[in-house]
């Protein structure tokens, strides 16, 4: 079996009221243990604090701002390019 | 340094002149100190280069746990206990924060401990030493975070995101790495004669495996200038060793400790210290697999894997059948 | 405060709670870097650091109540195993993960009811421990609980570690309930609850999460019992001599 658990995009509104705010990233099996993660990984267990999880490969991201149209991005998702990464060098002009 | 060596594939750097526009545009960016994020365009070296110095930075932290982890339960009061249980655990993060980093680059965590379990990819020489006494905890905090830090500051600087704001992250969190680490060794110096004596010998074991995590010269490496010129390296190997031992030798003066190199002294005209050359074939060596603890560090992480693979599989099986459960009551509830 | 009488019998109690929570931060801090997954490292890391921390509390009040002048780490890493007044269960092996898992379930899952009933201890003192540590350990529970339902629903393997988990480690709860003329006078003062008290609460909380996890409590069952009086399984002589090396080979000695 062994399927690696996805990645998810964690976010965190501190105490202060602001708004959530991206911290970082982390591997969890689903939703809720991700929240567990976060909680144990980016807040050292603050409480008071709000959790949003998102799977990273849901995040819909615009395009790079300052790029022509040299620049397509090799990828639509923001976070791994796993097909990107197999190809061969052989077959770059594809 | 805990990325030692990191290859590029670049033969000599390259000036903008010879560059392609797209690549041209990348590496004007770079120099106006702009950061690279994701899903740019970059050239492939660069990414392939730092998936090497990330991954080996965050292996570096994973393995990294090992030799301090071996006194955890051996810690000589409730407080200390706590302290290294802490520092441990945060390397735990660091590694974390850094193989998401590598991951926004097209790897997998898993791929990158597959490449660490074979062997494949390296991390730092340093963690393949022994912490044979409670000193050795304290050389290592004071030491081996000491030259770390060094390297990890210039890097919250550099041009990909990712790994810039990891790096911001993991050096607030590590402020007080360093200061445990000289604070067992004052409390060690100021006590009795059999444990200044165990400070004095961490120092002693300590010392040039310390000086060589910052790697050989490499002010001939083109891969080093290549790095450079990316802004994924800011300083040379020379100049951190050089800083590193200019900040040490006076630290080790206040514990009344001695530094073990007999060419160690101060140099008024260049501002600094001269000091010997480390035992290069010692490094090398234990870059190449002959370390002390070498084995010990590999076959440690490989069976804390190998055994938690039903661990992680059995979450992975809860969470699809829950997602599949959910599927099943909304489908019998249209 | 409580009345002077009353202090050998606070004393008491506060070592029953804080080696109960010093040896299980301790062999919970044993995976650290060895844990099946990063994530799981770190949140393992911090239940023990916890834990550690509350051992910190109850040793401390151990030491006031107890009036010799010792100190916490006196208390903690110069006492014997006779001395040691921790339950049996902390003390067993961590055996795989998913053993680990367990046995810190069933530890919760009796830790936080008893935490919430000394809440209203007479001593403020041990109230004021209990709602600091209640939270922390409400948390734990979360957690734990969790983990087990996931395993043991989650593959054949797994389901089999932690039915074998149970088993192993059931006959180390029975002792969790059990009361002596110590838990008398507490209970008479108003101190600390009757241990058969929260029983109920406990065997509820497990009967749910089993159920969850389709794991089977043992029918038949015995209750290994001693830690509370200093006698000990064979494993806990071997984690004093490792946790207390340093204090031990260098007597006297600052650290």
């Amino acid at each position: 079996m062994s399927s690696e658990w996805p990645l998810w995009e964690v976010f965190i509104r501190g105490q202060h009221g602001l708004n959530h705010r991206h911290v970082g990233s982390l591997h969890a099996p689903d939703a809720e243990m991700a929240i567990l993660n976060a909680r144990d990984v980016y807040t050292r267990r603050n409480e008071g604090v709000s959790i949003w999880v998102v799977r990273s490969s849901d995040i819909v991201a615009s395009a790079p701002s300052d790029k022509g149209p040299l620049f397509d991005p090799a990828n639509a998702k923001v976070y791994r390019h796993p097909t990107f990464f197999d190809v061969p060098d052989e077959v770059g002009h594809m | 340094m805990y990325a030692q060596m990191v290859k590029t594939e670049a033969k000599r750097v390259r000036s903008l002149d010879e560059m392609e526009p797209q690549e041209r545009a990348f590496q004007e960016r770079i120099d106006a100190g702009q950061k690279i994020e994701p899903k740019e365009w970059m050239p492939e070296d660069y990414r392939k280069t730092l998936i090497r110095q990330i991954s080996q930075h965050a292996h570096s932290e994973i393995v990294g746990q090992l030799p301090e982890g071996n006194w955890i339960t051996r810690a000589p009061t409730l407080e200390r206990k706590a302290i290294l249980l802490a520092k441990v655990q945060d390397e735990a993060g660091h590694g974390l924060y850094l193989y998401c980093a590598a991951e926004t680059l097209g790897i997998s965590r898993d791929q990158m401990y597959e490449q660490l379990h074979s062997g494949k990819a390296k991390y730092s020489s340093i963690f393949n030493y022994p912490t044979l006494s409670w000193a050795d905890i304290g050389a290592i905090g004071w030491l081996v975070d000491g030259a770390a830090i060094m390297n990890q500051v210039p890097l919250q600087r550099c041009s990909y995101g990712p790994y810039a704001r990891a790096m911001v992250r993991i050096c607030k969190e590590e402020s007080f790495h360093q200061r445990q680490g000289f604070d067992i060794m004052t409390v060690l110096c100021k006590g009795t004669p059999e444990q200044k004596a165990m400070a004095q010998d961490a120092l002693d074991r300590w010392w040039w495996p310390s000086l060589m995590m910052f790697g050989p010269s490499d002010d001939a490496s083109v891969h080093s200038a290549q790095s450079m010129a990316w802004n994924i390296k800011q300083d040379s190997n020379d100049e951190l060793r050089q800083k590193f031992v200019d900040q040490t030798v006076p630290q080790a003066k206040f514990l009344g400790l001695t530094v073990p190199d007999p060419a160690l002294a101060w140099n008024e005209a260049k501002g600094g210290h001269d000091f010997g050359e480390p035992d290069w074939t010692e490094f090398f060596a234990v870059i190449a697999g002959e370390g002390p603890c070498n084995r010990e560090r590999l076959e440690a992480r490989r069976k804390a894997w190998g055994d938690g693979a039903w661990f992680r599989d059995g979450l992975t099986a809860h969470a699809s059948k829950q997602a599949a459960r959910r599927q099943a009551a909304k489908l019998a509830a249209e | 405060m409580s009345a002077l009488g009353l202090s050998p019998a606070i004393a008491e109690f506060a070592l029953r709670m804080g080696d109960s929570c010093l040896i299980l931060g301790h062999r919970n801090s044993e995976w650290c870097g060895h844990a099946p997954a990063l994530e799981e490292d770190i949140a393992l890391a911090n239940t023990a650091l916890d834990l550690i921390g509350q051992t910190q509390l109850w040793l401390e009040l151990a030491c006031e109540a107890e009036g010799k002048g010792r100190t916490s780490d006196q208390l903690a890493f110069l006492r014997d195993v006779s001395g040691y007044r921790n339950l049996l269960l902390v003390e067993q092996p961590n055996g795989d993960f998913g053993r680990t898992v367990m046995r810190q379930y069933l530890f919760d899952a009796w830790h936080l009811p008893l935490l919430k009933a000394l809440m209203n201890s007479t001593d403020k003192r041990i109230a004021a421990i209990a709602e600091k540590a209640a939270k922390e350990v409400a948390y734990h529970l979360e957690r734990s609980a969790d983990l087990v339902v996931r395993l043991g629903d989650g593959t054949a393997e797994s389901h089999a570690r932690m039915q074998a988990a149970v088993d192993f480690l059931w006959p180390y709860t029975g002792e969790m309930f059990l009361a002596d003329a110590l838990d008398e006078e507490l209970v008479a003062s108003g101190l600390a609850p009757e241990p058969g008290s929260h029983k109920a609460a406990w065997q509820e909380h497990v009967t749910r999460t089993f159920a969850d996890a389709t794991l089977k409590a043992p029918e038949k069952s015995f209750a290994q019992k001693g830690g509370r009086r200093g006698v000990h399984s064979e494993h806990l002589g071997f984690i004093l001599a490792e946790m207390q090396f340093l204090q031990r080979a260098y007597p006297g000695a600052r650290w």
